[in-house]
């Protein structure tokens, strides 16, 4: 086994302390987490939801525009601001939440504490979610990308994550003894980079009033930081945790890990000008970001070889555990949105991508086919953890994976293809403008009809996780599976 | 990497080095520029927007035209935004110095507004535009015919209703803009960059 080369410090995988006593202190743990993280999950997904119908009003405004045209709160640009930020705060970020608290306790080996404060903490941050977007359908958007809370939003938004924020470091600092384990490093990060990146990119907005283009590079710095180092680093931390958890091995590389963290930390950072190719300015500026987007390979590649290689040889595996399933598709779906990305920095290919659907596609595909699932496939293994029953119907698991599954690949394909046939029309100066319009109109309505699949797939989980909440799940000592016989080859060890 | 200090000076460091970058670098650059004045006249480049225009920057960012319509020229090797007539020369940063917030802009749903006012002249186009976009033939714009109020006449008609083409008025009654809408289109009316400036000059 190649993990044998790792020097003896990095037996570092989450699994293998099976000592009855371990066991029962892991119960422990997870019980102290319960409330805060069902908190967390279940506002997330509430937020999943209305962002789901906002996504497709947006969606279906976009090919049939007299829909729903006469009132002023549903107009395109509200909602479609509404469905960002319901996503990227009310979901994304609320899930992000729960599952690194859940991480955070498990791999600190210590009982979660002070729950109350989390608690007020998700309290204050829905309270700023609604009261932003209720802002924006009102009217208040600032109209900067990712930033569109009115400034009354804000500053709750700012406060919940401030107690989080220290809840995490206070949490690190009292861990026990032992290996700091990579899923680690990406929490912690993660959770002290958002506060500073969400403060400092207000105060500058708000308080010191930066304009001009000036405030398009703070507006993509901070737009593309929310993205590469809140999203994306917790996304890899569940990764992580959750590929060497199911099937039972540790992580293939002490190394690559930290390579791939360390890279990733100095790279991703700098990339936020590869929103603003061929705009107004300095090409040193634009440059630097271009330089250090094609640098991503280093930590991408380095992550997938990682995975990859503690996934040998259990590939089988995905037909049996729920969570294993989400987890891979997302993981694998990084790799691709990042090489995509990567890509899509170069000058020449952005000059056909760039102001296109070929964009969003991109964006769903991470946001979507990577976050996302890596959420879904997470909380499938944290919920019965804190319910003490287990999920209902592996169908239903089943119907959600597969809707979730074709549907953004379906989106993605069909918003890819817009893009591209728009980009090149565009960029030739014979074509009537309006072609460049009506040539994704066809590809439009397939994404509709995509949105239509996910949305399905989001009320079918929450659902099964209203379940969950009443208790209305299976008893029984097996966690549930896709197939009802446990697989004899390989120790499922850590349940699902 | 067991250690929390290392770790986390790490994290800081790789941060605030890219903060100061793309943050700090282009403020400082950027963040102080001022308007290029013309030594005849004292005009101002780019000219100070009037009242109601500002207001209609305002009402821009509450409708959400950023999320189709960009406000940015790239130059002849990156696009073909010159070629299609969007603007006499490139966009530079002094082209936006007064502007908070700044509509960039990341996508072409619809076409590039920097010079629209010098495009499309007229107020009365504009009006009938943003009641029935669909007048452009194929267009996907959404209507915004609640910027619009539907009256009925009392006494003379208003010298400011509007007359739609396709679209049938009830007799006795009128359509004229709100403030909103008088105020987003001078808005659009003043979108004009084809001024020269010297890092910028039109030829
Ligand atoms: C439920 C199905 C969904 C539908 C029908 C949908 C639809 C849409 C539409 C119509 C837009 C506007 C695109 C434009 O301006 O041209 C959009 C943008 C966006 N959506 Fe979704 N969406 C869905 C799910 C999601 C999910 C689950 C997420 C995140 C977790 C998400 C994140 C985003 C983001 C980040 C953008 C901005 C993209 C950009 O600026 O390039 N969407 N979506
Ligand atoms: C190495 C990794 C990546 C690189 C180099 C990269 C590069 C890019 C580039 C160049 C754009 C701008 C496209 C344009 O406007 O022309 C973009 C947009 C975007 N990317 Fe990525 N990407 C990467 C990974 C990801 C990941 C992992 C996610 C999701 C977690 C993601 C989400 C997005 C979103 C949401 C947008 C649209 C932003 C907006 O316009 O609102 N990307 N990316």
């Amino acid at each position: 086994m190649s993990a044998i080369a790792e020097p003896p410090s990095s037996i570092h995988a989450p699994v293998p302390d099976s000592a009855v006593g371990q066991i029962a202190s892991r119960a422990m743990i997870d019980a102290s987490t319960r409330l805060p993280v069902l908190l967390f999950f279940g506002a997330a997904l509430f937020w999943l939801l209305a962002g789901s119908l906002f996504g497709f009003v947006a969606s279906w405004k976009l090919h049939s525009p007299l829909f729903l045209a006469d009132w002023s709160w549903l107009t395109f640009g509200r909602i479609r601001s509404a469905h960002l930020n319901a996503m990227a705060y009310g979901w994304a970020s609320q899930a992000a939440i729960g599952v690194g608290i859940w991480l955070m306790a498990r791999l600190c080996r210590a009982p979660l504490k002070s729950a109350p404060v989390l608690m007020i903490a998700t309290g204050l941050w829905n309270l700023g979610v609604a009261i932003g977007i209720s802002g924006i359908l009102a009217g208040d958007s600032q109209s900067i990308e990712w930033l569109e809370f009115p400034a009354y939003a804000t500053p709750l938004l700012f406060l919940a994550y401030g107690l989080i924020a220290i809840w995490a470091v206070i949490m690190f600092a009292s861990r026990q003894v032992g290996h700091v384990y990579v899923s680690q490093w990406y929490l912690l990060a993660a959770f002290f980079w958002f506060p500073w990146l969400y403060g400092t990119a207000n105060i500058l907005i708000q308080g010191i009033g930066v304009n001009g283009v000036a405030l398009g590079a703070v507006n993509w710095w901070f737009g593309h930081n929310v993205l590469g180092l809140w999203f994306t680093p917790i996304g890899l931390a569940a990764a992580y945790y959750f590929i060497p958890k199911v099937i039972g091995r540790p992580v293939h590389s002490y190394y690559l890990s930290a390579l791939g963290f360390w890279s990733l930390a100095l790279f991703y950072s700098w990339n936020g000008m590869h929103h603003l190719i061929g705009g107004p300015f300095p090409v040193w500026l634009v440059t630097a970001s271009i330089v250090a987007s094609i640098m991503m390979t280093i930590p991408v590649v380095t992550t997938a070889i990682n995975h990859h290689m503690t996934m040998r040889g259990h590939f089988h595996m995905l037909g049996l555990s729920p969570t294993l399933r989400f987890v891979v598709f997302g993981a694998m779906s990084y790799t691709v949105v990042s090489l995509q990305g990567v890509s899509m920095a170069f000058r020449s290919w952005n000059k056909l991508t760039h102001f296109t659907h070929y964009t969003v596609a991109h964006a769903h595909l991470g946001l979507y086919a990577f976050f996302t699932m890596i959420m879904f496939g997470s909380m499938y293994y944290i919920v019965p953890r804190l319910t003490q029953c287990e999920w209902r119907s592996p169908r239903l698991i089943k119907l959600h994976f597969w809707l979730s599954a074709y549907g953004i690949i379906a989106m993605f394909g069909v918003l890819s293809i817009a893009g591209l046939a728009q980009g090149a029309w565009l960029n030739d100066p014979q074509i009537e403008f309006i072609k460049t319009v009506q040539v994704t109109i066809p590809y439009l309505m397939a994404r509709s009809l995509s949105g239509v699949a996910l949305t399905g797939a989001h009320f079918i989980f929450a659902i099964h996780f209203g379940l969950m909440l009443l208790r209305l799940g299976r008893t029984g000592p097996e966690p549930t599976y896709f197939e009802n016989k446990r697989h004899d080859g390989g120790a499922v060890e850590g349940g699902q | 990497m067991n250690s929390m200090p290392r770790l986390f000076v790490g994290i800081f460091v790789v941060f605030i080095f890219a903060w100061v970058g793309l943050v700090a670098t282009p403020y400082l650059q950027l963040g102080n520029m001022q308007p290029e004045v013309d030594p005849d006249t004292g005009a101002q480049l780019p000219p100070v927007p009037s009242g109601l225009a500002a207001h209609g920057s305002k009402v821009y960012a509450s409708m959400g035209c950023v999320y189709c319509h960009s406000q940015q020229v790239r130059p002849e090797e990156a696009g073909a935004d010159l070629a299609r007539g969007w603007g006499a020369r490139r966009t530079v940063p002094r082209d936006y110095i007064r502007e908070k917030p700044v509509y960039l802009g990341t996508m072409r749903t619809g076409p590039d507004l920097t010079n629209i006012g010098a495009r499309q002249p007229s107020a009365n186009w504009h009006y009938q535009h943003l009641y029935n976009p669909q007048m452009v033939r194929g267009s996907i714009m959404p209507p915004f015919r609640f910027l619009f109020e539907n009256r009925k006449i009392v006494g003379e008609p208003s010298p400011e209703a509007l007359e739609i083409p396709g679209v049938a008025v009830v007799p006795g009654y009128e359509i004229v803009p709100t403030q909103d809408a008088r105020a987003l289109v001078a808005y659009l009316l003043s979108l004009n960059r084809n001024y020269s400036l010297k890092e910028a000059p039109v030829d």
